[in-house]
């Protein structure tokens, strides 16, 4: 292993703050390249049950591709994410490493929730429909209380009367708050959100904000790779600042962004606030 | 006219140099004398063509009417229709199969559909039909058994390839290798997102093709689909060659008889345009479903499209505009 060093200040960080509750999400040394262009560079991560933990940086810092790499939709090519104490992707039969199949990933993913930049809704399923497709699809919940939970969601992020209408007559931000419905509906342990705002008309940003808001407030586990530092200051348990590929800088909102320590993590937020 | 406001008024300044204020409300519109020409020129060539219909005496339009429901022409339509349906069917079904087979993981799959659908795309159809018409000539005897060891079952080629199997694999198996590009090409339209949000939520990869990419391919894959049943009716004519009964060879062995050659064809063309305007209807209404959700604009009449009645709003998007069968 040439990340020994990463390695062993990994394990300090990991015992030092919490030697109680295991992490929910534990990532080690996680490394992914695309082509000769590497993305991820040793990345180490704890994020602790019921804590949002809001990752900033510039464009290609990387942070997307560790967002992605925690519910596999990338694969990583060295280190290792764990949640909830089980690796993902992967499984170990004494001391070899197998790539997981298709079926089991899937398995893990039902307990990640993700909200991508595009909603990524279903266009040609109303929004109840779309709430209600995993967990009938894929957990086998009965029809009629997935929908009665469904529409418990969409009046919880203030869409119940638009359960019937079809995503594409929804604005951007009507359409986001759907998608973290839709989420929601299959209880995941861990929340992911992929700039959830980046493509919102700057008007519609603030009604996903409130809603992710709320979901912190309940105790939801939640990583947010987003650029708007006034939630990552008002919400955020811990910020991570990620630079070419490797954290640069971690911490509470105040120490992040109100006194950051690093160069490039000051220079970062001259330029975005 | 309701003036604007006072205040508003107010804002504006207006100086010596500037131009007359105009307003665009009443502005004449635009002639286009050479719209009238060539509408003029059209309206002659088609009364011309009426008038040919009518009053030419070799259309013999008693002939045509007295066949156009004789029960031998209907038996004839029977068996284009009944080979239409199969080899759609099996049409369909295999280039569904032939599209999966070629985003499979594994590269066999893969290379074995790309050579299916380049075999079955570069050799004429009509050359297909004949091929299996003679099948017993390349294998006289057809088995159902262990690959390369004992058969179970099995027969004479000849008793088990009958005309209609012969034309119905013809037919079918060629048209597997197109529907197949049209159901890539459905598939391939659909947002990555789409699939990467349904593997997120932990659906597996046969319920994401099924519930999710498939449905939205649908609104790709149909009218282009509806223009191969059109060309498979249409086709079915070939398998006269093979002496199959359908609508042509009806009418050929008819007029063969009789001479009555041009009143038969207008008779086969009559029954080839009723039943594609049908066809036609059908897609109209198919498309218009898996349509839902796509645009923000309320679905289109079926009479409004027959009239070629334009949309407030330009479409975004390729739409499905349907046009008036040709």
């Amino acid at each position: 292993m040439t990340a020994s060093s990463n390695a062993s200040s990994a394990l300090s960080t990991a015992q030092s703050p919490t030697a109680a509750a295991p992490p929910m999400v534990r990532i080690r040394a996680a490394r992914k390249r695309f082509g000769s262009l590497e993305v991820l560079k040793g990345v180490d991560l704890d994020v602790d049950a019921g804590q949002t933990v809001v990752v900033l940086g510039p464009s290609g810092s990387g942070k997307s591709t560790l967002l992605r790499c925690v519910n596999h939709l990338e694969s990583l090519d060295g280190g290792s994410i764990r949640v909830d104490g089980e690796l993902i992707g992967f499984r170990t039969r004494g001391d070899r490493v197998l790539a997981l199949h298709k079926r089991e990933i899937a398995r893990q993913r039902r307990e990640i929730g993700m909200v991508f930049q595009q909603f990524n809704l279903f266009p040609h399923l109303t929004v109840l429909q779309n709430v209600i497709e995993a967990p009938v699809g894929v957990r086998g919940e009965p029809k009629a209380e997935a929908r009665e939970r469904a529409q418990a969601l969409l009046e919880r992020v203030g869409l119940a009367d638009k359960a019937d209408s079809y995503p594409r007559r929804l604005s951007g931000g009507q359409q986001q708050r759907v998608a973290i419905a839709r989420a929601l509906a299959m209880r995941p342990k861990l929340m992911l959100f992929d700039e959830p705002t980046s493509s919102l008309d700057p008007e519609l940003v603030g009604e996903v904000l409130t809603t992710m808001k709320d979901l912190a407030r309940d105790g939801l586990t939640m990583i947010v790779v987003t650029h708007e530092i006034g939630f990552a200051r008002q919400v955020a348990d811990r910020v991570v600042f990620m630079d070419g590929g490797l954290v640069v800088e971690s911490g509470t909102p105040e120490e992040v962004i109100g006194n950051p320590r690093n160069p490039r993590t000051r220079a970062f937020l001259s330029r975005v606030a | 006219m309701s003036g604007p406001a006072p205040a508003a008024r107010a804002e504006v300044r207006t100086r010596p140099e500037d131009p007359p204020e105009v307003d665009v409300a009443h502005a004449g519109r635009v002639k286009h004398p050479l719209r009238w020409i060539a509408s003029a020129v059209l309206l002659v060539l088609v009364a011309q063509l009426a008038h040919m219909l009518a009053t030419n005496p070799n259309l013999e339009w008693g002939v045509v009417g007295s066949y156009f429901d004789a029960q031998i022409i209907g038996s004839g339509l029977l068996t284009t229709l009944e080979l239409t349906v199969i080899a759609m069917a099996v049409g369909i079904v295999g280039g569904l199969l032939l599209a999966v087979g070629r985003r499979s993981e594994n590269p066999l799959p893969r290379a074995v559909c790309a050579a299916y659908v380049w075999f079955f795309r570069g050799t004429p159809v009509l050359v297909q039909l004949i091929f299996w018409y003679n099948l017993s000539a390349l294998l006289p005897r057809l088995s159902l058994g262990i690959p390369f060891g004992p058969s179970l079952i099995g027969g004479s080629t000849n008793a088990i390839i009958s005309p209609l199997l012969a034309a119905t694999l013809g037919l079918g198996l060629n048209e597997a290798a197109y529907m197949a590009e049209i159901v890539r090409g459905g598939l391939l339209a659909v947002d990555p997102g789409q699939i990467e949000a349904a593997e997120a939520l932990g659906m597996g990869r046969a319920r994401t093709l099924r519930r999710i990419v498939v449905p939205q391919a649908m609104r790709f894959i149909i009218p282009p689909t509806g223009s191969q049943v059109i060309s498979m009716v249409k086709a079915t004519s070939l398998v006269s060659v093979i002496a199959l009964s359908d609508l042509l060879y009806t009418a050929q062995t008819i007029y063969n008889r009789t001479f009555q050659t041009i009143p038969l064809l207008v008779v086969v063309v009559l029954w080839y345009l009723v039943i594609t305007s049908v066809l036609y209807v059908g897609q109209f209404f198919l498309e218009r479903h898996y349509a839902r959700g796509a645009t923000r604009h309320a679905p289109q009449g079926f009479l409004d499209a027959l009239l070629l009645r334009r949309r407030p709003f330009p479409q975004s998007g390729p739409t499905p505009t349907p046009e008036l069968p040709s």
